[in-house]
């Protein structure tokens, strides 16, 4: 027992706003369509889905923080407050947001403006792209003091974000921990991703887990991450996830495994292959949602979760990341049905 | 596993062995020990890019070459490296050979950055904008990232593990040397390799001017009259591993980590609380964790970026936490000599208290004129030598991001 418990998830994605639309769509297993994304006139050539607008105006973009934020502040301080749930006292609560494209959509805006005439760039795009601007918005939010990290990596870092949250919950420095990732749209990134992989649908959201000490309602605890195995080349990349997986296997026909693959993307294959022999269920969150950067790894945290407390028939979920260009990296949870 | 820890040995004493740095000043140990400890200061006129239509038009340029000297790295990659890189490569070059670490592997590698590779971001971006070609894009949003400026380093240097990359605004250097700190202190590694840097880049340049935050002057701490900032650029690598790890190998140790605060000022995106509750909190904690008071800490290195706002918060968060002792406690801000340096700057004022606690002298605060009556410690205005243990560094950020290290001298 690790003592670390999952007492909420949140999610943003193209399925919706809800970690329930993003379980239901991914039970349902049907790939949203892509749309080209442009802007200022440029269209790239990667295809992208977006998150639809909510159904109805968001309570917190009444905060003075969230007045001029950018859709990946939204995203994530919408899936923050999600995983909180009905939990007040947030004073001592921490914040770790990972990301890997962060606030592109203004940095992108704010270096045009520079380009234009550094006399008129705007004062009040300017802060909004900076990397930590929305892990600082969801501290505001709660008025938190609490310690407060962005990470920036692929997708494998969100891993490290609940192991380093879950570190500090053990050491009693904070109360509870909201670990959140997300990503926004823009054409850098679609055009970026679209380099190297030709065919990948590109997404944007948040996905949030809140961590505490002390269980609360459907108890799933955070049992096991596996060490982050760094890989560079192409052929390092299968002795990371096999490392990975030696290190986290625990497979079992009641133990589920979300995987990071894409039949999108030429990696796809390597993920198959190395984890052939798991005998328990599967689901694979990119194959509906697409790339969506450190927030599908987010997502495959949020699924695991959603699926053990949904399906009583299973003990465990492993999500296993297979990280763009940095590393390879697991997590087990295994839920404690009353 | 990452998790659970075993973390049964109880916490252990973290030690720096290996310090590397390239500022405004130059490079290596020597050539910025003397600017800081003369109080020298290294501010020019901006010559990275055109700044005639800004508001301010000077900064803490690196002018060297920044040649890599011996690397690993192929010609082909190593074209491929901007500044930043470049800066972070050379620090750490000087920090791996000065901790003396061979043939390592599986060293996790902190880094801390606000912008990374911005400069190829920008590149990225125009010729996305101008013709969309994809000619040299990959390559630019390869290097762009900070994660593959890890790899890059790792491969320099000839090291592997895995990368973590913290990007809390201007605390996150830091962050760095903190979160090796609480990485060692708890078991869950034995060394850790730590690389704060940031390279001027004219976005950054011109958002921190469109705030009215630059001075169109060089930059005065905790002047009475102070008006903005100066911006620089640089790296720190730091070589960091339990007591244990660098005694049993015989390795010169040049200063011990005993504490470390992290906190968060809700109060505003880019002001701080003007009472600095947080900063009082980081630098608190830092403390506690190394049951150490006020009283015995001979020198306190400020962030200090001589912003109006920064300067009058902080001044409220010394002289509460230092409280009657604060009329004894000896201060500045080495932001006077090199500028803000952004994410690299916590590493480099680390590095600093580590040069000033194994050479017991003091980095002036420079030209200060009329002191901040907010200020109730004594600002260290000449060079000078000094006997003291402990030194802390104050690093605080846009988004409320504050961090407090206590660093001690090597016995």
């Amino acid at each position: 027992m690790s003592g670390i418990y999952v007492c909420g998830i949140g999610a943003v994605s193209p399925a919706g706003w809800g970690a329930d639309k993003l379980s239901d769509a991914v039970e349902k297993g049907s790939k949203f369509p892509g749309e080209p994304v442009k802007v200022d006139g440029v269209q790239t050539t990667g295809i992208a889905a977006r998150v639809p607008a909510p159904p109805s105006r968001p309570a917190f973009l009444a905060h003075p923080r969230l007045r001029r934020s950018s859709p990946i502040s939204q995203f994530a301080v919408a899936a923050a407050l999600e995983a909180l749930g009905q939990q007040t006292g947030t004073q001592n609560t921490a914040v770790i947001l990972c990301v890997m494209s962060g606030s592109v959509n203004y940095s992108r805006r704010f270096y045009a403006e520079t380009l234009r005439d550094p006399a008129t760039a705007s004062p009040l795009v300017f802060p909004e792209t900076v990397f930590n601007a929305p892990s600082s918005h969801i501290s505001a939010v709660l008025n938190s003091n609490a310690p407060n990290y962005t990470l920036v990596g692929d997708a494998g870092m969100y891993l490290v974000g609940l192991a380093l949250g879950a570190q500090w919950l053990q050491e009693e420095l904070v109360d509870g921990v909201l670990v959140i990732a997300s990503e926004e749209m823009d054409i850098l990134t679609t055009t970026a991703v679209s380099l190297f992989e030709r065919r990948a649908l590109v997404s944007e959201g948040s996905g949030a887990l809140y961590l505490r000490r002390e269980p609360t309602g459907a108890v799933v605890e955070l049992e096991a991450i596996t060490q982050p195995i760094s890989f560079v080349g192409r052929a390092e990349r299968e002795p990371a996830l096999l490392e990975v997986r030696d290190s986290i296997l625990n497979g079992s026909t009641r133990s589920l495994l979300v995987e990071s693959r894409s039949d999108d993307s030429q990696w796809n294959r390597l993920e198959t292959e190395v984890w052939r022999d798991w005998s328990g269920p599967r689901l694979a969150v990119k194959n509906v949602l697409g790339e969506a950067l450190s927030a599908s790894s987010a997502w495959q945290c949020v699924c695991a979760v959603e699926q053990l407390r949904r399906r009583p028939e299973l003990q465990r979920a492993t999500v296993s990341v297979l990280g763009l260009n940095q590393q390879a990296i697991a997590a087990r949870f295994a839920v404690h049905h009353e | 596993m990452l998790f659970p820890l075993n973390n049964s040995g109880g916490l252990r004493r973290v030690v720096v062995t290996g310090v590397g740095v390239i500022t405004p000043f130059g490079r290596g140990w020597a050539s910025n020990a003397q600017g800081f400890r003369e109080g020298k200061r290294a501010i020019g006129p901006v010559s990275l890019f055109d700044v005639s239509t800004n508001r301010s038009r000077i900064a803490a340029e690196i002018r060297e070459d920044l040649e890599l000297g011996e690397t690993r790295l192929s010609r082909r990659t190593q074209g491929r490296l901007e500044r930043a890189a470049r800066m972070l490569l050379i620090a750490s070059r000087e920090a791996w050979e000065q901790a003396g670490w061979r043939g390592e592997t599986r060293i996790p590698l902190i880094l801390g950055t606000t912008s990374g590779g911005m400069t190829l971001g920008q590149e990225f971006y125009s010729q996305l904008m101008q013709d969309g070609t994809r000619r040299g894009q990959a390559g630019r949003i390869m290097h762009y990232v900070p994660q593959r400026q890890g790899q890059d380093l790792q491969q320099a240097i000839g090291f592997d593990g895995p990368i973590t990359v913290i990007a809390n605004a201007c605390a996150t250097g830091a962050n760095v040397v903190g979160h090796a700190w609480e990485m060692i202190r708890s078991g869950q590694a034995e060394r850790v390799f730590v690389g704060a840097y940031d390279a001027i880049s004219q976005l950054v340049y011109t958002g921190f001017d469109a705030l009215q935050a630059l001075s169109p002057n060089p930059c005065r701490p905790f002047d009475a009259q102070r008006d903005g900032l100066t911006l620089g650029e640089g790296a720190a690598a730091l070589a960091i591993e339990s007591m244990e790890s660098a005694r049993s190998r015989g390795a010169d140790i040049l200063g011990e980590i005993t504490g470390y605060g992290a906190s968060t000022d809700p109060h505003h995106l880019t002001q701080p609380h003007p009472e600095g509750l947080a900063a009082l909190s980081a630098m608190e904690l830092a403390c506690r964790r190394a049951k150490v008071t006020p009283e015995n800490v001979g020198y306190l290195n400020a962030h200090g970026t001589a912003t109006p706002h920064n300067d009058r918060s902080e001044a409220a968060a010394i002289n509460a936490w230092a409280g009657e002792g604060a009329s004894n406690l000896k201060v500045s801000s080495t932001k006077g000599s090199i500028g803000h340096t952004l994410g690299a700057a916590g590493a480099i004022e680390a590095a600093v208290c580590i040069m000033a606690l194994r050479e017991q002298w003091l980095p002036p605060n420079v030209e200060i004129g009329e002191l901040d009556p907010a200020a109730r410690f004594q600002l260290v205005g000449k060079p000078g030598s000094a006997s003291f243990e402990y030194a802390l560094t104050n690093s605080f950020g846009f988004g409320g991001a504050n961090a407090s290290l206590l660093l001690r001298r090597a016995a």
